[in-house]
């Protein structure tokens, strides 16, 4: 079984990676967002959903409480999208497992974890312990982030 | 100026220890060239034609004569003994090693200074008013708020991998000598109705290849929702800014494509989400910011005396009158004055100084001005504090150091980027032309004479030179491997703010300082008494000055 971190832990992954070519909706699966669109209401908040650059996280705003995964795909490190999709997920009260899948690089984890991920699944299942032993790195902020709502203005003694 | 805590320490501190970590990932093959492309360009280092080039962050062009002694040592030993100053107020170097970068960021670190996001698509370094505090005209002083949206975007997390970079500028004059408009966004402190001062926003301001006025986006905002509303602006466009086009993708574009109302609707809403959270400013910490930026203890002086005296100096020392003159301005403070320290020496690239004139530099600021130096997008010094009394004395001494060029605001003065000898981007070198148009036009009085002549000088369409805002600007090109200049007329950077319209064929270089002469006789011919260069040609139009620099010789 495929290994990823989350919340600071190795642990092994009870997910199938999206694939949208996929008819079959099985419920283990992680669904692409036009798959997870095509279920039926009821159906949606129990189904994995992941995001691409280019599509918001608006859809799925309604559904926050009840979903059991959200993953951003980084198909390049230079694509910053998923950095605010994560921030807007958070903000509007997700609070179950966010992942980051794809080709980002382990100099992002930190930042990828102050905007709301808790879980990073790499493209190179070897870097796992590395990565693993760079976070949280730097260790204060001055703003506000997913991991600490108060922006050093707020704490500064 | 504004002084590090423990906590700003250790942001500084760590990030030298990541970088290092970063550099050493990279030397020992553990990082490709991809990947360390843009956590070196986060700290500020580029890999130019000759050799790489480090820029160092100069918070909004504010420096003590500790930091400018330090910038002194770091050129003389990690460099070939000079620096360059940046059109963002930055501090350049132009022959590090790679490998000793980490070592000059810890060196810097122990003076309060980095060059974090000086390069790379994230937000960079916030510029402002080079008179900011000292201003006769000032509305309020801009650099509190310059310090608060630096605090803000240092290390963000979620604006590192922007589709560009982001430049924001803040002032606080309606006399904008921060160029807000051709920011990606741009803030000036205005008063509203009842009086109380708060920040007009514009968005989508910019220069490179395709020059745009920024949009006021909101007229007026409550200081406290500062962050907020940038937050909810940068947030807007990290996610509809173009990323398949390096050409289309500043926000200037996604303003143009969504329409300004559009573009503000969409920052609205996002803003509904963060408007009143933890990210709100406190009074506190706006007073907190405030506080660095107290005025120094000036002297209770007699301002028409300390006037009288200067001026019977002025008439028996004329090229001292000169000086304070076209180098110095009105300080808010009576008996005082603003003095410009001009890098625009002919003979020397604009902007560059040497270790030893920086050490001068610092000297003088603690002797003369409250140890505080400011660097200028026009690349230049100021000195903001000094006494009229003492001119003199300043004066002599800038003169022996070789930094008395009576200039400031002439055509000599002139902006002007590395260009193709240093920069891989460029299409054409900028250098060459800046020294043979200085070398033409080295007479002082045919300078005064012509008036105010803001002259820019851009390698490439990238503008870093900002050819588009100059009163003459001029772009290297490329053309079948051979370089060519273009000229554009009309630009201006002030509150009238335009971009300049692009005079016809491009030049060869050789040709460039018998434009430039036809260009400013077209317009010593057409002018009305007292009237500017950019007054006449705003009254005339560009069709005079076409048709001299383009008539076929007889």
């Amino acid at each position: 079984m495929p290994k990823l971190i989350r919340d600071g832990e190795i642990v092994e992954d009870n997910w199938l990676a999206a694939d949208p070519d996929s008819v079959a909706t099985a419920g283990d699966r992680i669904l692409s967002l036009e798959q997870w669109l095509g279920l039926a209401l009821a159906d949606k908040a129990d189904h994995a959903v992941q995001l691409e650059p280019g599509q918001g996280p608006a859809p799925l705003f309604d559904y926050l409480d009840q979903l059991p995964l959200v993953t951003i795909n980084f198909p390049v490190f230079t694509d910053g999208r998923g950095f605010s999709y994560a921030r807007e997920l958070r903000e509007r009260g997700y609070r179950g497992e966010l992942r980051a899948c794809g080709h980002f690089i382990r100099d992002q984890l930190g930042y990828l974890q102050r905007c709301g991920f808790n879980a990073f699944q790499l493209a190179q299942e070897s870097e796992l312990e590395a990565c693993l032993a760079s976070l949280p790195g730097i260790s204060e902020h001055y703003q506000a982030s997913a991991d600490n709502p108060l922006p050093l203005f707020r704490r500064r003694a | 100026m504004y002084v590090y805590d423990q906590y700003d320490q250790t942001i500084v501190d760590e990030r030298v220890a990541q970088y290092r970590d970063q550099t050493e990932r990279y030397l020992a093959g553990r990082l490709t060239e991809a990947e360390f492309l843009p956590l070196r360009l986060q700290n500020g280092l580029y890999v130019q034609r000759l050799a790489p080039m480090l820029r160092i962050a100069v918070p909004y062009g504010l420096l003590n004569s500790t930091q400018v002694r330090k910038l002194a040592q770091i050129s003389r030993e990690y460099d070939k003994g000079y620096a360059h100053i940046s059109t963002r107020q930055n501090v350049q170097l132009n022959w590090p090693l790679l490998e000793e970068v980490p070592d000059i960021l810890a060196e810097l670190a122990t003076v309060q200074m980095h060059a974090i996001q000086t390069s790379g698509n994230c937000i960079r370094n916030t510029t402002t008013d080079q008179y900011a505090g000292v201003a006769i005209d000032e509305l309020e002083d801009p650099r509190p708020y310059c310090e608060i949206i630096r605090q803000w975007s240092t290390l963000h997390p979620e604006f590192a991998f922007l589709p560009r970079k982001f430049k924001i500028a803040v002032c606080g004059t309606s006399q904008d000598r921060a160029a807000i408009h051709a920011h990606d966004i741009g803030i000036e402190l205005v008063p509203n109705e009842a009086g109380e001062i708060g920040c007009k926003i514009l968005a989508g301001g910019g220069l490179g290849r395709t020059p745009v006025i920024g949009s006021v986006v909101c007229s007026w905002l409550d200081k406290k929702h500062l962050l907020t509303y940038l937050e909810a602006i940068l947030r807007v466009y990290n996610q509809n800014g173009r990323r398949d086009n390096k050409y289309k993708a500043r926000i200037k574009i996604l303003v143009k494509a969504m329409g300004v109302d559009a573009f503000r609707e969409a920052v609205e809403q996002e803003w509904a989400a963060l408007k009143d959270g933890p990210a709100t400013l406190t009074d506190e910490e706006i007073a907190r910011a405030k506080s660095f930026f107290i005025a120094p203890d000036y002297l209770a002086l007699d301002g028409e005396a300390c006037l009288q005296a200067l001026e019977a100096r002025c008439a028996a020392e004329p090229i001292f009158g000169n000086w304070v003159k076209r180098n110095t301005v009105a300080h808010r403070v009576p008996g005082y004055r603003i003095v410009n320290i001009s890098l625009k020496a002919t003979g020397f690239a604009p902007g560059d100084i040497t270790d030893a004139q920086l050490e001068q530099v610092a000297e003088l600021a603690e002797q003369y001005s409250f140890g505080e130096i400011r660097s200028t997008h026009q690349q230049n010094l100021v000195l903001a504090d000094v006494q009229m009394e003492q001119l003199y004395a300043l004066w002599q001494s800038l003169q022996a150091a070789g930094l008395a060029t009576a200039n400031i605001g002439y055509l000599t003065d002139m902006i002007c980027c590395p260009g193709g000898d240093y920069c891989s981007l460029a299409n054409a070198k900028s250098l060459p032309v800046a020294e043979a148009i200085q070398a033409r036009f080295s007479d002082l009085d045919y300078l005064y004479d012509l008036g105010p002549v803001e002259l820019n000088i851009s390698g490439c369409m990238n503008a870093c030179g900002h050819h588009h805002i100059g009163h003459i600007g001029i772009l290297g090109v490329d053309k079948k491997g051979q370089e060519f200049y273009q000229v554009c007329l009309g630009g201006s950077q002030a509150k009238d703010a335009s971009i300049g319209k692009i005079l016809g064929p491009s030049f060869s270089q050789e040709d460039m300082p018998d434009v430039i002469e036809k260009i400013l006789s077209t317009y010593v011919e057409l002018r009305q008494e007292e009237e500017p260069f950019l007054d006449t040609y705003r009254r005339v139009g560009i069709d005079p000055f076409k048709e001299r620099v383009y008539a076929k010789a007889d």
